[in-house]
């Protein structure tokens, strides 16, 4: 019945694939040299230890191995990708300044609409540097920092950053943290001082725009104790011929009784490989929330984590991934519980159709001393139908006798009867799926600001479309 | 707009098993037709097939509403056209208020935006009138519902969604005695509008007292074998369906 009458990538997308003419950008050399990275942190004016660090994790790369498991990601050349690409301009603190074909992008984005809704600042990230940057007087005046990293490690912060920058993942862990490390380009920092509560969620906005170019953003985030943040990434890259990376790094640090909040859409185009790690450490009696939408890409890997590190600690997950034709899309969570009385509570949703796949990897550590921790997991899989893959894949090591875990799985596919029951309403085929996709959805976008969550139920929508002959 | 629904030489089923040997039947503007039967008789087949659901197959006959082929339409444009079904089993939506459906329901139907503030009105006035807590409207739809909830929800839609031609599939089943008044009010409230059709299946007499029947057929083995007025209710529920079974057999 469901015939598929298009492609979603080839009519779909044109919200979101367009892509200016690239226009005298400083790019270096196709494949990664010793000379390409020392390029790089000569370019970026680092100081000396950020150069020695990148050249040790170049030295970690050349000589790890690929992992033996997951998706494949044979299609990936990485000679092929250009590490860098940097626009002519350099930071702007006003909308004017910023350059044409640039703001375009932007505008067609919706940004400066976005942040006039309440958003505090805006880094957005157009290839690997920040060209426009902003934030509100009062988020400032509260002492907050926001700012990309480059300018950080100049100024007064720079110790701070050299304390944490890929301290909580190390370059050693994987390839891909390895070469994130040699050739990091971009990205936020964000220091919240003790006490203060940043009632706006900050919000970053980046997206890659050159055929080939691998973006390697690096956000790291400092709540401090008492404190309070919500921060919103959210990506949405033009497709290319050529295959691409994407491998960024986040790392949180929450203090004591704090509260973070990370909240991301990624809407990646259908050739991306994105190989992302995510990692926050959270202090006593401090919660941890993660949102995450998993939308496009050709191969995913993204399992954000979480160290529950302080006594009465606690994380609560919240995820969707979409996974249409031709993609696959591997994610899930890790939790490790290292204080006593520590929660964890996850909830992820699947969706796949035409063939894609998707799935769901989570890892459960109750450390010896976690006592009367407490872990649920709970991952929900909709498939669409029956060409598509969806598999769960738990792991669960808990190493006391009090500790609570439990891990639950479901599959589902939408009923006829469910279709015709809407349909009977005067809703078409085509919207009655589209709603029961949505409503699946739902306990993900309800946790979403309002313009993120409509931006998640129209990409929903635009996958869902074109299904139906 | 009211039309005319107009059945014949109807014979449909599921998969390879004929249920609907040839049912002939017209159902003009302002009728209320009360079906009976023993189960298995095809009354739901009935419904089912009149409203379109793909699981049931027409292998004969036509089945029009005013000068709509309907046999050629899908269940959405029927229900665009002014047909309605309620469901015996409604099915749980999670993720969608009962108030965000209906509202997307006549937004769809209509193709006009609907106004949220009168919407929330009118929900709340027929909430009233069902004597169903306002709260209904915000909760998933049939989500958690009882079954009284759920067939309650059914005819909060029947009355928000306002179509021409109803068609309700045992929706006092399973009901006690207070949610079969209700149900039976909302259908009173349904049928006291201009020009509206009813295609009532049931087995209970509570729920017809109240309500005005123009016409009662009697379903044995997919056949009607007997079709009157009222006075035809009150028969079968003094002397049960023997004798139209018996008949039925003895041919």
């Amino acid at each position: 019945m469901a015939k598929e009458k298009t492609f979603v990538e080839d009519v779909q997308r044109d919200l979101y694939d367009f892509r200016d003419e690239e226009i005298d950008f400083y790019r270096v050399d196709t494949g990664l040299t010793r000379d390409i990275v020392l390029q790089i942190s000569e370019e970026k004016n680092d100081p000396e230890w950020m150069r020695d660090f990148r050249l040790k994790c170049l030295d970690i790369f050349t000589h790890s191995k690929m992992p033996p498991w997951g998706p494949s990601i044979d299609g990936l050349n990485l000679d092929n990708i250009v590490t860098y690409v940097k626009p002519k301009t350099g930071m702007a603190g006003k909308w004017e300044d910023v350059p044409e074909d640039i703001k375009n992008t932007f505008e067609r984005l919706g940004i400066p609409e976005a942040e006039r809704k309440s958003l505090a600042g805006v880094g957005a990230q157009y290839d690997s540097e920040l060209v426009y940057h902003n934030i509100r007087a009062e988020v400032a005046a509260q002492g907050v920092i926001y700012t990309d990293i480059e300018s950080a490690l100049h100024g007064p912060y720079g110790d701070m950053i050299k304390d944490h920058f890929m301290h909580l993942v190390r370059p050693g862990e994987h390839p891909f943290a390895a070469l994130h490390g040699a050739v990091w380009s971009g990205g936020s920092f964000v220091y919240v001082p003790p006490g203060v509560d940043v009632e706006i969620p900050l919000q970053s906005y980046f997206r890659l725009n050159a055929p080939g170019a691998g973006q390697f953003e690096h956000t790291l985030i400092i709540v401090d104790d008492n404190a309070k943040l919500h921060f919103i990434e959210g990506c949405s890259a033009p497709k290319y011929s050529v295959a691409n990376l994407h491998a960024g790094c986040v790392e949180i640090f929450v203090g004591n009784n704090a509260k973070m909040r990370y909240s991301t859409i990624e809407n990646w185009s259908k050739n991306m490989y994105n190989l992302n790690t995510k990692r926050v450490t959270v202090g006593e009696n401090s919660a941890m929330e993660w949102v995450s939408g998993s939308f496009g890409s050709h191969t995913s890997y993204l399992y954000p984590m979480t160290v529950l590190k302080g006594d009465h600690s606690k994380m609560d997950y919240t995820g969707i991934t979409f996974a249409g034709a031709g993609q696959e899309l591997d994610t899930g969570m890790k939790v490790n519980h290292i204080g006593k009385h520590t929660t964890s509570s996850v909830n992820t949703r699947s969706i796949c159709k035409d063939g894609g796949i998707s799935n769901t990897r989570t890892s459960v550590v109750i450390a010896p001393n976690a006592d009367e921790s407490k872990s649920i997991v709970g991952c929900t899989s909709l498939m669409l139908d029956s060409i598509s893959r969806s598999d769960t894949i738990p792991a669960i090591d808990v190493r006391n006798q009090n500790s609570d875990v439990g891990h639950e799985a479901k599959i589902g596919k939408i009923s006829d009867e469910a279709v015709f029951y809407l349909m009977s309403r005067g809703i078409s085929e085509e919207d009655a799926r589209a709603m029961i996709v949505s409503g699946f959805a739902e306990s993900v976008s309800k946790e979403l600001p309002l313009e993120y969550a409509v931006e998640m139920n129209n990409l929903i929508r635009l996958e869902m479309v074109g299904a139906i002959g | 707009m009211a039309a005319t629904l107009e059945v014949r030489g109807l014979k449909a089923g599921v998969g390879e098993k004929e249920i609907l040997h040839g049912i002939d039947l017209t159902i003009n503007p302002g009728e209320t037709h009360v079906f009976m039967g023993p189960n298995g008789a095809g009354k739901s087949t009935l419904g089912n097939a009149i409203m379109g659901h793909p699981a049931y197959e027409v292998t004969e006959g036509s089945i029009t509403y005013g000068d709509m082929d309907l046999l050629a339409e899908t269940a959405d444009k029927r229900a665009k056209a002014g047909l309605f079904m309620t469901f015996q089993n409604p099915i749980e939506v999670p993720g969608i208020t009962v108030a965000n459906f209906m509202r997307n329901a006549i937004e769809m139907r209509t193709g006009e935006r609907v106004k949220l503030w009168n919407f929330r009105k009118q929900v709340k006035e027929i909430a009233n009138i069902l004597t169903i807590p306002e709260d209904y409207a915000d909760r998933d739809l049939n989500v958690g519902f009882s079954g009284g909830e759920k067939k309650k929800a059914e005819i909060l839609q029947l009355l928000i969604l306002d179509p021409e031609l109803a068609i309700l599939d045992e929706t006092d089943s399973g009901l006690d005695v207070d949610a079969v008044r209700v149900v039976s009010k909302g259908i009173q409230e349904f049928q006291k509008k201009e020009g509206k059709s009813l295609f009532i299946i049931t087995h209970n007499a509570a729920i017809l007292e109240a309500l005005e029947v123009t016409h009662t057929h009697i379903l044995v083995d997919g056949r009607i074998v007997k079709s009157g007025g009222k006075e035809l209710i009150d028969e079968i529920f003094t002397e049960g369906f023997e004798k139209y079974i018996e008949a039925d057999k003895a041919e």
